[in-house]
């Protein structure tokens, strides 16, 4: 019997949620340790950090001096690296630490000994440090995008990227267009498809938790926002949310006027 | 001390707990038979959630603060919208306040079973991982799997998805789910309960250590067993409201901990499953009264050790209290209310799956946030944790091997289901200082 691809689940500062695209899967979690070997994947109990693996799944963003130490060795023991979710492939919503005007004070603001917190000023995707060879977008993953992920892989094909706009998948199921019948600022016409258009399918705008799609009018949308009555600042919330790196050039200009 | 030299050095060192959420590590130092050093070190970085909330409007804060953990992201969407609506004066509808109850119900069911059979079972069985146990009680797992479906479908139906759902907002919901949908849920969770008492049966006869320690238990408590709302109550007589909550507990740091400890009036406490159903264990339905009874009730217990079977007991209240809301489900006229902003400050809290959550915001007129404050379970737990392991080390015995101690100990920290993830997140300083 020939051996079994090995993999490794490695977290950086995150919520967890992604570890529980696979956590959740249920018997499928058993099922699929018939065909990868888990070397490492702490929150499950096998601990292995420095296995040598054919494919590492990586969880967070790169935040601590020891982050950036431990990525490196997670590379060198990797055949393939694959970021899982936001937080990891853009930095997600710990980014919005980059865009604070003063983050290096952020500890000492807070805790009344900052010696003590090792917090580099940004909060960086696993890209930002080493080379990733896929991207699993979204905040969470779900469980169809890491098996598919696995499935292409053992096949020996990397898996397909798909960076097709959220709207596009939304009008394909049928969904009552939120920005067009209740004016609300939906990201979907930039936004990248994979989460299956919940919000739209609840009634509500999408708020871009899968990051950016391919060919995304981020300007033109800005507008069609300001349009809808949102002052600049609103518009810049609204695109600086789950992924606010890499910034989005919106044309906004300053002062709240439109340029 | 000086003469016998028979005494055993030992520095056990776990530098990375598995089967914990997110990033903790364990040193204790053992000299003359005494414990001289124990540290229960949560090293995951800040991530500074607190201060994201600064300038966002109050409508995007459910969807900021689920991001804080994985795990429990209804807890902390609820307790956000709690402190919200009420600083709002918000009247929510009846149905709202069910479903709020029962998309909490669903994660209760979903972390406990997780809990339960992903990460404190394995260590019972002598395995380390819940792959090992499959292979060794394969219809347990197979069942555990089945229960965590229940709480993750019961997420779906009302959030769309079990991880960082999109359903909830400020005023009620986005959306009311179909008849249908509340009829095939129905179905899954008739079939469930009974898998979950004959879980709850098989967890009250694994072999636990008999461990009394004294230690305050702190939980929201309501006539009904309490998720959502409640007033909170010590087995010591505290009883407050939300807004109190500063007036009684503190928190401080610890050089080796990125979460911040809790003290209640400078004492450590526990919240969490066992907690809650010590005080709230005569507001189970009568079936769980009937099962605990048959079950010998150790409730309420000071044997830490009874966390595991408190978890299967309040998944089994979970699924039955689903159960109720989806047998009279019916699609209301609305399913959110209309929210006026108004200026203020305002707390909030709920009962997540590891125990109380509490929130403060401060929002300006215009309803944009400018200050939040949020206190999660496990940095409640962290100065018990620690307590608890020096105690418990002691009554298991010092003289057991090392790896028997770290085992021990991962046990006893297991109990807690500590969520780190949560616990790291920026918590605002008051001016309190550890001494």
């Amino acid at each position: 019997m020939a051996t079994k691809p090995t993999v490794a689940i490695h977290k950086f500062s995150s919520c967890d949620g992604c570890q529980l695209a696979l956590l959740n899967m249920g018997e499928a979690l058993v099922d699929l340790t018939g065909r990868v070997d888990i070397k490492h994947f702490a929150e499950a109990g096998v601990l292995d950090e420095s296995a040598h693996v054919d494919i590492a799944f990586v969880e967070g963003s790169i935040v601590t001096k020891l982050d950036t130490q431990r990525i490196q060795q997670i590379r060198k023991n990797a055949r393939y690296l694959i970021t899982m979710g936001a937080c990891a492939t853009s930095g997600g919503i710990q980014a919005l630490k980059n865009l604070a005007k003063h983050p290096a004070s952020w500890p000492a603001d807070i805790y009344p000994q900052p010696e003590f917190i090792d917090s580099l000023d940004r909060s960086e995707p696993i890209k930002a440090h080493v080379k990733v060879d896929f991207e699993l977008w979204g905040c969470p993953i779900n469980s169809r995008q890491i098996s598919a992920a696995i499935g292409a892989m053992l096949e020996g094909v990397m898996p397909r990227d798909d960076r097709e706009k959220l709207c596009i998948e939304c009008k394909r199921q049928g969904h009552v267009c939120t920005l067009i019948t209740q004016g609300e600022p939906c990201m979907g016409p930039v936004t990248r498809t994979g989460c299956g258009a919940l919000c739209p399918e609840f009634g509500r705008a999408c708020y871009g938790c899968y990051g950016e799609s391919e060919l995304p009018k981020n300007a033109v949308l800005a507008r069609r926002f300001l349009g809808l009555g949102l002052l600049t600042d609103q518009v810049e919330r609204r695109f600086q949310l789950i992924h606010p790196e890499p910034e989005r050039t919106l044309g906004l200009g300053h002062g709240g006027q439109d340029d | 001390m000086g003469g016998k030299m028979t005494e055993r050095r030992v520095t056990i060192d776990v530098p990375s707990l598995a089967r914990v959420e997110g990033e903790g590590a364990l040193h204790l130092k053992i000299e003359q038979g005494t414990l001289q050093h124990l540290q229960f070190k949560i090293y995951e970085p800040p991530r500074f959630f607190e201060k994201f909330l600064e300038g966002r409007h109050y409508s995007e804060v459910p969807d900021i603060v689920a991001r804080i953990c994985g795990i429990c992201p209804v807890a902390y969407q609820v307790s956000a919208v709690n402190a919200l609506e009420s600083l709002f004066e918000v009247e929510l509808t009846p149905w709202i306040k069910q479903m709020r109850r029962l998309l909490y119900c669903g994660e209760w069911i979903q972390s406990h079973s997780l809990h339960i059979h992903l990460l404190a079972l394995p260590d019972y069985f002598h395995e380390t991982t819940v792959l090992g146990l499959a292979a060794k009680q394969p219809d347990a797992v197979k069942r555990g799997f089945f229960i965590q479906e229940a709480g993750n479908r019961l997420i779906k139906f009302l959030g769309g998805r079990s991880v960082h759902p999109i359903g909830l907002q400020v005023g009620g919901f986005h959306k009311a789910p179909s008849l249908a949908e509340a009829a095939e849920l129905h179905r899954y969770i008739e079939s469930a309960l009974p898998e979950a008492i004959a879980m709850a049966e098989w967890v009250a006869r694994l072999d636990m250590p008999d461990e009394q320690q004294s230690f305050t238990s702190v939980a929201l408590t309501s006539p009904h067993y309490p998720l959502e709302t409640g007033r909170l109550k010590s087995d010591r007589g505290l009883d407050i409201g939300v807004d109190d909550y500063e007036t009684y507990f503190t928190e401080s740091q610890c050089p080796h901990s990125t979460a911040l400890w809790s003290l209640l009036k400078g004492e450590n406490y526990l919240v969490g499953p066992l907690a809650r159903l010590n005080l709230n264990v005569n507001g189970l339905p009568p079936f769980l009264d009937r099962l605990l009874a048959k079950l010998g009730n150790p409730f309420p217990s000071q044997n830490m050790f009874h966390s595991m079977l408190a978890r299967a007991v309040e998944i089994c209240f979970a699924l039955h209290e689903a159960s109720e809301l989806l047998r009279n489900y019916k699609v209301p006229d609305t399913p959110s209310v209309p929210v006026r902003v108004k200026a203020g400050e305002c707390c909030g809290w709920s009962e997540a799956p590891r125990g109380l959550l509490w929130h403060r915001y401060q929002v300006d007129a215009e309803g944009i946030i400018r200050a939040a404050k949020i206190v999660p379970p496990t940095s409640q737990n962290q100065a018990r944790i620690e307590q608890d392991l020096a105690q418990s080390l002691q009554a298991f015995g010092l003289e057991h091997s090392d790896e028997a101690l770290r085992l021990h100990s991962e046990k006893v920290i297991r109990n807690y289901d500590p969520c780190i993830s949560c616990a790291t997140h920026f918590l605002r300083f008051s001016a309190e200082r550890s001494p």
